[in-house]
């Protein structure tokens, strides 16, 4: 078994003096796409963002690579190779689609992903290259958020809740395109709200109730039951 | 008439590079800075300074200034105004209104409140003739000419250079631009950073077209931000326009009466202000 | 489990029985002081008041503005037109000029309401600009030169000193107890929500707009107020001392350097803003370097101010307006 590429070791996060993560231990390892669920205001999102840097934590609690990243600065880490598709998509307003996805190169890491290998995993885009973005449908800004954070080259690409205001079938659209993505060894974070698609997608499920662990497993082996118990609390 | 519209559009040229060292900051970082008019007087200072002490002409003046121009405002940017940028407008207006207030009063201790100007070797009085009856001065021109490039120079720069998107993506949202990798600390300061220039070339050509004074800054600030305003925040061109509409409305103004001048250009924006709150020219942001 | 929501801690009445004192003390001060102490005093209210209004603007309101000389200069003059112009009584010109103040800023809010943020701060200024640039071209105040207050002629030059004291004093009190019984009145806690989120604080069905409008009336009464006081005492006024910049200026340093967000931070402020100016202004240029310096580093390093920091470091609130939850 490789060695995880993200791990966290009893991971404790603030906002200001208020605690919102609870010593939370993960792993991620090289090719693996894993699932987080919870409901709202669990902490995934909070947990993306000790992740990826936007939140600093304790050196020692955050692991990447090998080295301790907890209070890296987010450039640092994306460099790195960790990329995130955030929450929201959060395209930038005042750029067209070829422009947003150019923005995904800043960090110049090398690799499979261009502008070309974007367009013909979603050729939709290529149409609207020069379009504003904000002139874009749910599901097209989302995949301009997806392409943005590819073109980083990743090997760790994390997903924030990219099914939320989408119809159902975009988000099966979008799912299915996800092996396309991952086929050479990059690590994928899946967190949802939904727990079939969650699932369904991943190998390990990962669920935060109240800023805690309260379940861990390999997808196929969790029971409905447990799940939902772990997702609410009860 | 004619004539009065020309000294218009030129003193507008003058206007818009004041502008655009305003509508830089804010556009990137939205920030205020209230100092702009006592930057750009005492880069004219610095400029008489060197002159006494070098004896080089202005254009060699003019080029030596901007790297130093450049470095101050990157380094001003990353030390000072940084750690004031939040949600909160408070903490970079007290700052940049403190600094207003320092930098007029050492210039006062340093220079006393005599308005001095940088000798151009006659530039500031060559003029030539369109027809029989229209006289233009040089200087103006050269402005003029300036603004035009300057305005260009950053539409294109924000436009179609990697800099420039990254000054459109830390200012559409910067926690985002961050995840792409960029570092907003060095963003924010290459902006003020060039905005420091544009302030260095305006005190350049304030203190050769007229004198400058320590107890000048605040007007030009006013005159910035009225030609920002009337043009429509989120565009350069716009700016450009909005100089253009202020130097107009001042010139008519003075042709009334001299002291009417400032009156009827701050008239101008208020009536602009009243019923085009966007500007002339806004630009659908969110 | 006994929870109860505190208004007050201990301290806080203590420093309250200290406050009512202090002001009866004050009150007796021309029986046992001298004119020279009574002029410094109207100075220093005004100043305090200014910084009061620019404090509930900026520190509560969330809105800085560079342009509250504008209701200064238009409360001196007003206060003036009605005593040399109309032959009023100036001790009454005083709260009407504040009231003349207040109704210039309702249409004056149509226009700056359009700005916001850092631009809102600068185009009060352009606003106050304009007012200075009419009111120098008004002969019968004098135009640019500006002129003396006349009305007092005929009247005791004790009466005056004495009267001009205690409605300063009076003016005082007022502001303090006004604006400390507002906030901590349900308006008050409206808009120390709409400070820190107007959009949080809309869906909660405060009206933001007529929220932020009053507070601007208000100030503009407060800066009023004070610019009626001031020229009262001073019996001369020009367009560039009322409408000066200096004015925000030294609100501003008051507020900053005293703690902002916090009424007992102008008092604090403006104590040390007098202490200041009367062993240092004589330095002119430095002293201004000095203030503006100290409000820089205050700003960047001690962003709540001399009252902010002791109530970090010690837990007072000699005037708080905050509710607190105890729970036991």
């Amino acid at each position: 078994m490789s060695s995880a590429i993200i791990e966290t070791n009893k991971l404790n996060a603030h906002y200001g003096d208020a605690k919102v993560l609870f010593d939370i231990d993960f792993k991620l390892y090289p090719g693996e796409i894993i699932g987080v669920l919870g409901a709202n205001g669990a902490g995934k999102s909070t947990f993306l963002k000790a992740i990826t840097g936007l939140l600093k934590v304790s050196p020692e609690m955050y692991t990447l690579k090998g080295k301790h990243a907890g209070g890296m600065e987010p450039g640092d880490i994306v460099k790195q190779g960790v990329a995130m598709v955030p929450e929201g998509r959060r395209l930038f307003p005042s750029m067209s689609v070829e422009e947003n996805l150019l923005m995904g190169s800043f960090a110049g890491r090398k690799g499979r992903w261009d502008l070309k290998a974007i367009y013909d995993l979603f050729p939709v885009l290529k149409e609207k290259r020069n379009v504003p973005s904000t002139s874009l449908s749910g599901g097209q800004q989302q995949m301009v958020a997806i392409g943005r954070a590819l073109m980083s080259n990743p090997e760790v690409l994390l997903c924030d809740e990219i099914s939320l205001g989408l119809a159902p079938v975009i988000i099966k659209d979008i799912y299915d395109s996800l092996p396309n993505i991952v086929s050479d060894g990059m690590s994928v974070v899946v967190v949802e709200q939904d727990v079939t698609v969650s699932q369904k997608c991943s190998q390990r499920l990962y669920c935060l109730q109240e800023g805690r662990v309260s379940l861990e497993g390999k997808s196929d082996e969790l029971t409905r039951e447990q799940i939902s118990q772990a997702y609410f609390g009860i | 008439m004619i004539e009065t519209i020309i000294q218009g559009l030129l003193l507008g040229g003058l206007y818009c590079i004041f502008a655009l060292g305003l509508s830089l900051m804010f556009g990137v970082m939205r920030l205020t800075n209230i100092a702009l008019g006592d930057q750009i007087i005492i880069s004219g200072f610095i400029a008489i300074g060197i002159a006494a002490i070098l004896g080089l002409n202005v254009l060699l003046i003019g080029i030596c200034i901007l790297p130093i121009a450049f470095i101050s405002g990157y380094l001003f940017q990353r030390m000072v105004l940084n750690p004031t940028l939040s949600k909160d407008p408070l903490p970079s207006l007290v700052v940049t209104f403190g600094l207003s207030i320092v930098i007029q009063n050492v210039l006062q201790e340093v220079f006393s409140a005599n308005p001095r100007s940088l000798d151009s070797g006659g530039l500031n009085t060559e003029s030539f003739s369109i027809g029989a009856d229209l006289h233009i001065g040089v200087l103006p021109v050269i402005i003029f000419i300036t603004a035009i490039i300057c305005t260009y120079g950053l539409q294109l720069l924000f436009a179609k250079t990697a800099l420039g998107r990254s000054f459109r993506a830390v200012s559409d949202d910067k926690e985002v631009a961050e995840l792409m990798g960029m570092s907003a600390k060095k963003v924010y300061a290459t902006a003020t950073g060039i905005a420091f220039c544009l302030i260095a070339i305006a005190g350049i050509f304030q203190s050769i077209r007229t004198t400058v004074a320590p107890a000048d800054g605040p007007s030009l600030l006013l005159f910035a931000f009225e030609a920002v305003i009337i043009g429509g925040m989120g565009s350069f061109w716009g700016t450009f326009v909005g100089a253009m509409v202020l130097g107009i409305s001042q010139q008519i103004g003075f042709k009334f009466d001299p002291g009417w001048g400032i009156w009827f250009g701050h008239l101008v924006f208020i009536i602009i202000l009243f019923i085009k709150p966007n500007g002339l020219f806004p630009k659908t942001k969110g | 489990m006994n929870a109860e929501v505190v208004r007050n801690t201990g301290n806080n009445y203590v420093g309250i029985g200290l406050a009512v004192l202090v002001v009866i003390a004050a009150a007796t001060l021309p029986l046992w002081g001298n004119a020279y102490w009574m002029h410094e005093f109207v100075n220093i209210a005004c100043f305090f008041i200014f910084a009061m209004m620019w404090n509930l603007l900026a520190g509560y309101g969330g809105m800085v503005s560079v342009g509250q000389q504008a209701f200064f200069g238009i409360g001196g003059y007003a206060m003036l037109a009605m005593g040399n112009l109309a032959g009023f009584n100036p001790f009454i010109t005083v709260p009407l000029a504040a009231i003349c103040a207040a109704l210039l800023s309702y249409p004056l809010s149509k226009l700056a309401f359009r700005l916001h943020g850092g631009y809102f701060a600068i185009g009060t200024w352009v606003i106050s600009e304009v007012i200075r640039l009419s009111v120098a071209n008004i002969p019968a105040v004098g135009a640019g030169a500006g002129t003396s207050l006349t009305a007092f002629r005929g009247m005791d030059r004790t009466m005056r000193q004495y009267g001009t004291y205690w409605i300063a004093l009076a003016c005082v009190v007022a502001t303090i107890v006004l604006i400390y019984l507002f906030l901590r009145s349900k308006q008050g806690l409206a808009l120390q929500a709409i400070r820190d989120s107007e959009v949080a604080a809309e869906s909660q069905g405060i009206n933001v707009k007529q929220m932020k409008l009053a507070v601007y009336v208000v100030a503009a009464f407060g800066c009023g107020l004070a610019g009626a006081l001031y020229f009262m005492s001073n019996l001369r006024i020009s367009p560039d001392a009322a409408f000066s910049v200096n004015w925000t200026a030294f609100g501003i340093f008051i507020v900053m350097i005293g703690g902002i967000g916090r009424i007992e931070g102008p008092i604090i402020g403006t104590i040390l803003f007098w202490l200041i100016n009367h062993y240092f202004s004589d330095y002119g240029t430095w002293y201004l370097i000095g203030l503006g310096s100290l409000a820089i580093l205050m700003t960047l390093f001690a962003k709540e101010g001399i009252a902010g920091l002791t109530h970090k470091r010690f837990g007072w609130d000699v005037l708080p307006t905050k509710r607190i939850f105890k729970a036991s």
